[in-house]
């Protein structure tokens, strides 16, 4: 089968979603590639080095849908595209399934399967098909780039002859795949860099890459972000509350401001107001990674830098990736690929779609004439375990019938115990001896110390607990001893013998359980 | 000296006794536990020795110290891995000394009954409180010492096979003479008759054929148990070597010996419980021997084991970010848990979360393992249970079993004709991969086929535990 490129139809976008070295590692999965003239030139490849690695080079965007079998390209395809579809076709592409009806409609007419980049389920194994985090990563460091071209100051503090620099302090909120990347390129440019999320378990990453984590004094269980398959939700008024006071206390102070708050298939949260705007220096940068969804600040401008009255920078590009092609484009075309790969088991060049696998399924939103979005959840469960199970909660006089039942059966259990028990003894008491009854009764109470005791043993400790009774049980010396001043040869050589055995009982066993008890130790 | 200071240095030391076995419920207090043991013992030997009834208290200490340097000796060189055998070896000198003790009380009750009033009077020692024994107390007596003889020779020698099982020096397979269970029936048979022959007699001769009868079912019993359920065996022989101290505290009058054989065997008594809980095994019928027998053929397992070899398993554990080591008695046969406990180390340095998961019958001792990995310095709070870690499989990435077979066989799950199923098992298989190691094809100590082998993410890494180790930790830096 043929997997075709062609150019981006949308104006300025640079990116391609084959490169050369993606298509010899398609080749090997047994796939021509054919590629639209001047596809990949803004991207920095040309038609001739499409040519040396054995890619068909097309000359028109019509043809090339119309000899592929597979097309895979980077932007939502337009109608005009989508017409070309048939039901022998595959798309490989970004296609906002979840604000594109009219496309799904279109691609389900013409019977095509189109697969989603952007549904890629957030699980281990499809982290290489990842095209929303590797688009990420790179509008995240990008974002610093862009930042530190707009902001007139080192990143970096430097004690110089012409005076102290001090460092340009980096407010990076959302520690997503993007956030994360501003953070990293932030800090190994110099900056002091904070970062925020409403996820508090991202501290560890932000920590992790050098970077401060900016807490909040609010008490609040947070959802935990793997419920939602690793990204953020909706907070509480209360939390946003508290958010908004702890930036509104660091706006004065920061130099560059780096929003990535993004929440699934909703508008951008509003984090950066415009009275921060308005606190902070002259000469500061927003960069708002958020602009495409409404941005996380009111006063951005989707697609534009503006300045505002007091001096500060604010970027609304939404092409961060499209800015650096070749970049870009390298690590789609190879998402592309391992998705290819996936789709094809056997590497026999033809597609298997196989909708029984997780990473597949989920991504595929048309197939066979149906639209198969929104996918089931995977059966695989992705970043963590769901929280357990919670018990249906009892009401108080549930709980309180309960715990009565309970009450009342152990009283039942313990009282049959009792009673057969001391109707035992008291059988014994009647034909023994009171001498024997008296030691009977002593007896008696060490068995059921010994049960209470044993209950509470740690699992890890019953070696020891062997070991420990083992030499306690040594005690048989006793006798030995008692025994060992009276009477015959016999009874001495016996006896003897009992107490030396018992002798090397004691201190052996001993020794063994401290020997064992004191390699226990704690990380 | 008085016999009130004896009492009290009893009551002292019983107090100590139960405070160190109360002591064992955590890591911490397990320490100041073994204390309170110690002293409670030396107490206990210095009130006996100073208190009534005793004599030759030179030769005592003598042998005393004698025993100490030897128990030493063996206490300080033995292997950690060789631990279930020396604690089942030192049960035997108790059910030994059980078995001495209880027919020193009948031979001098048999020289003090032969005894006239005048003569009784001159006694002192054991033989002045046998003397005061009246008709029924001196019947009472008798039963005690028959049961005192009677459970300490049956731990004699079971604990002999126990430890020849653990050793490796007799076969560690269920090994039944012909006549199985009913031989045993016969000897408890034989013994029950010696007992009313001995109550109405006093003879030396049915006591003997008792102890005789009582020493074969000690060995057949344990015999007939196989490998697999010695943690049990173990426990359950330590709670009879403290039966018999209670019974021979009856026959001497002793308190001391009553509370803290009572406490010993409890103690087992409930650990062996503990134990076959965790296996959803049945207390009698791994007591009486053996497994049950299954309810129809066993599932055929289908596939084919897959080898790996120790390049990857590195590349897989370098992969993964969170491993669970699943250790069995091979990794204590292989004395592998030092490269254990490095492979942990190294996999941490590098930011990867390493638990282990422990099966409440992992080993040979009911606890083996925690103590193995103790040793080799592996913290304790990344040793779990079973129950702690068997959810988390599912979001593991590599799972590894060392020496383990039956506690991670998936046949006790989906099997129902399988001898263990309903024992609850680790289920590693859900974890992503499974990388076993272990020594060839050959099944695991209950000799049952495990389907976990043959599973698709499961992985064979043959060859000896330890040096398969050694092996990988050239390649994981």
């Amino acid at each position: 089968m043929k997997i075709g490129t062609p150019k981006e139809v949308i104006n300025g976008e640079a990116r391609v979603a084959m490169t050369p070295d993606s298509a010899r590692q398609l080749q090997k999965l047994g796939y021509d590639c054919a590629i639209e003239s001047g596809a990949g030139q803004a991207a920095g490849f040309s038609d001739a080095t499409y040519e040396e690695a054995g890619v068909e080079i097309i000359k028109t965007a019509a043809a090339l849908w119309k000899a592929s079998d597979i097309i895979a390209k980077v932007r939502q395809p337009n109608e005009a595209e989508l017409k070309r579809l048939n039901s022998k076709k595959t798309l490989i592409s970004f296609f906002n399934p979840g604000g594109n009806e009219e496309g799904l409609e279109l691609a389900k007419s013409k019977g095509a399967s189109v697969v989603a980049m952007e549904m890629v389920p957030r699980i281990s194994r499809a982290q290489k098909m990842d095209a929303l985090s590797s688009m990420a990563n790179i509008a995240g460091y990008r974002a610093v780039i862009e930042a530190g071209n707009n902001f007139g100051r080192f990143f970096t503090g430097q004690i110089t002859a012409a005076g102290k620099v001090p460092p340009a302090k980096v407010l990076v909120v959302g520690a997503g795949v993007a956030g994360l990347a501003a953070v990293g390129t932030s800090t190994s440019l110099g900056a002091i860099t904070l970062a925020f999320d409403v996820r508090p378990e991202v501290a560890e990453q932000v920590e992790s890459m050098g970077a401060e984590f900016v807490y909040l004094d609010f008490e609040e269980e947070q959802a935990d972000g793997a419920s939602s398959g690793g990204y953020a939700s909706v907070s509480s008024p209360e939390f946003r509350e508290a958010q908004l006071a702890k930036f509104r206390e660091l706006a004065p102070e920061v130099d560059i401001v780096i929003t990535t708050a993004l929440i699934p298939n909703r508008e951008a949260p509003e984090l950066w107001t415009e009275d921060m705007v308005a606190a902070m220096k002259p000469g500061s940068v927003i960069v708002d990674l958020a602009a495409e969804k409404g941005g996380n600040c009111k006063l951005t401008v989707m697609d534009e830098k503006i300045v505002t009255e007091n001096g500060v920078t604010i970027i609304g590009y939404t092409d961060f990736p499209s800015r650096m092609a070749a970049q870009s484009s390298t690590l789609y075309a190879t998402n592309i690929r391992h998705m290819m790969a996936d789709l094809t088991p056997e590497k026999d060049g033809q597609v298997n779609h196989d909708m029984e696998d997780d990473v597949i399924r989920g991504a595929t939103v048309t197939h066979g004439g149906e639209i198969t979005f929104p996918p089931p959840p995977p059966k695989v469960q992705a970043i963590a375990a769901k929280p357990k199970e919670v018990a249906p909660e009892l009401t108080p006089e549930e709980k309180r019938a309960e715990e009565v039942a309970a009450f009342k059966a152990q009283t039942k259990n313990q009282v049959t115990l009792l009673a057969v028990g001391g109707a035992l003894l008291l059988a014994v008491g009647l034909v023994a001896p009171a001498s024997f009854m008296q030691h009977f009764i002593v007896f008696v109470l060490s068995v059921f110390i010994g049960f209470q005791v044993i209950w509470g043993v740690a699992h890890s400790l019953h070696t020891p607990l062997m070991a420990v009774t083992n030499a306690i049980s040594s005690i048989i010396i006793l006798g030995a001893l008692m025994q060992i001043g009276s009477g015959s040869f016999l009874v001495i050589l016996l006896a003897a013998l009992s107490v030396f055995m018992a002798g090397i009982n004691i201190f052996g066993g001993f020794l063994v359980t401290r020997r064992m008890l004191a390699m226990f130790q704690k990380s | 000296m008085e016999y009130g200071f004896t009492t009290a240095a009893y009551v002292v030391a019983a107090v100590l006794f139960i405070l160190s076995l109360g002591g064992l419920s955590g890591q911490e207090s397990a320490k100041r536990a073994v204390w309170y043991g110690i002293v409670g013992m030396a107490l206990a030997v210095f009130a006996t020795l100073v208190g009534p009834g005793s004599g030759l208290w030179l030769l005592s200490i003598v042998l005393i110290a004698g025993g100490g340097v030897i128990g030493y000796q063996l206490a300080t060189r033995v292997q950690m891995t060789q631990m279930p055998e020396l604690v089942a070896a030192m049960h035997s000198l108790v059910g030994l000394a059980a078995v001495f003790v209880g027919l020193i009380a009948h031979i001098e009750l048999g020289r003090v009954m032969a005894m006239d009033a005048e003569q009784k009077q001159a006694l002192d020692g054991f033989a002045k409180l046998l003397a005061k024994k009246d008709g029924v107390e001196v019947a009472i007596l008798r039963v005690e010492l028959f049961l005192g003889i009677f459970i300490g020779a049956v731990t004699f020698t079971g604990s002999v096979v126990a430890y020849g099982k653990l050793a490796g020096k007799l076969t560690s397979s269920a090994v039944k003479l012909p006549g199985g269970h009913m031989l045993n029936a016969g000897a408890a048979g034989l013994s029950l008759i010696a007992l009313i022959w001995y109550f109405n007699t006093g003879g030396f001769f049915p006591l003997f054929i008792m102890t005789l009868a009582a020493l074969f079912i000690g060995y057949h019993l344990i015999m007939g148990i196989g490998g697999a359920d010695m943690p049990v065996v173990v426990s359950m022989l330590n709670s009879y070597s403290g039966w018999a101290a209670a019974a021979i505290g009856f026959s001497l009058g002793n308190d001391l010996l009553i509370v803290v054989g009572a406490l010993v065997g409890s103690s087992g008594a409930i650990l062996s419980y503990i134990m076959c809980k965790a296996m959803n095994r049945s207390f009698v019928s791994v007591i009486l021997g053996g497994f049950g027998g299954a309810a129809g053929p066993q599932m055929e397992v289908e596939g084919e084991q897959v080898a790996i070899d120790a390049d990857g398993v590195a590349t897989a554990l370098d992969e993964a970010d969170s491993v669970i080591i699943i250790p069995g008695y091979g990794m204590a046969v292989a004395q592998a848990q030092q490269n254990v406990a490095e492979l942990t180390r190294r996999l941490r340095a590098k930011g990867k979360t390493v638990r282990f998961a422990i099966h409440p019958v992992a080993g040979r001792l009911p606890g083996h393992m925690n103590v193995l990995l103790a040793e080799a310095k592996v913290p304790y709070d990344i040793v779990m249970e079973m129950d702690e870690i068997n959810e988390d499989f599912p979001e593991t990435d590599v799972a590894i079993v060392i020496g383990s077979n039956d506690i991670v066989n998936p046949a006790a799950q989906e099997d129902p004709n399988s001898p263990i199923a309903g024992m609850p098992v680790l289920e590693c298989w859900k974890a992503k991969q499974v990388f076993v190691s272990k020594r060839g094809q050959g099944t695991g100590y209950s000799g049952i086929e495990n389907p976990l082998f043959f599973k698709e993410n499961t992985r064979m890494f043959y060859g000896d535990a330890k040096a398969s180790l050694d092996q990988l930790l050239t390649m994981i830096q």
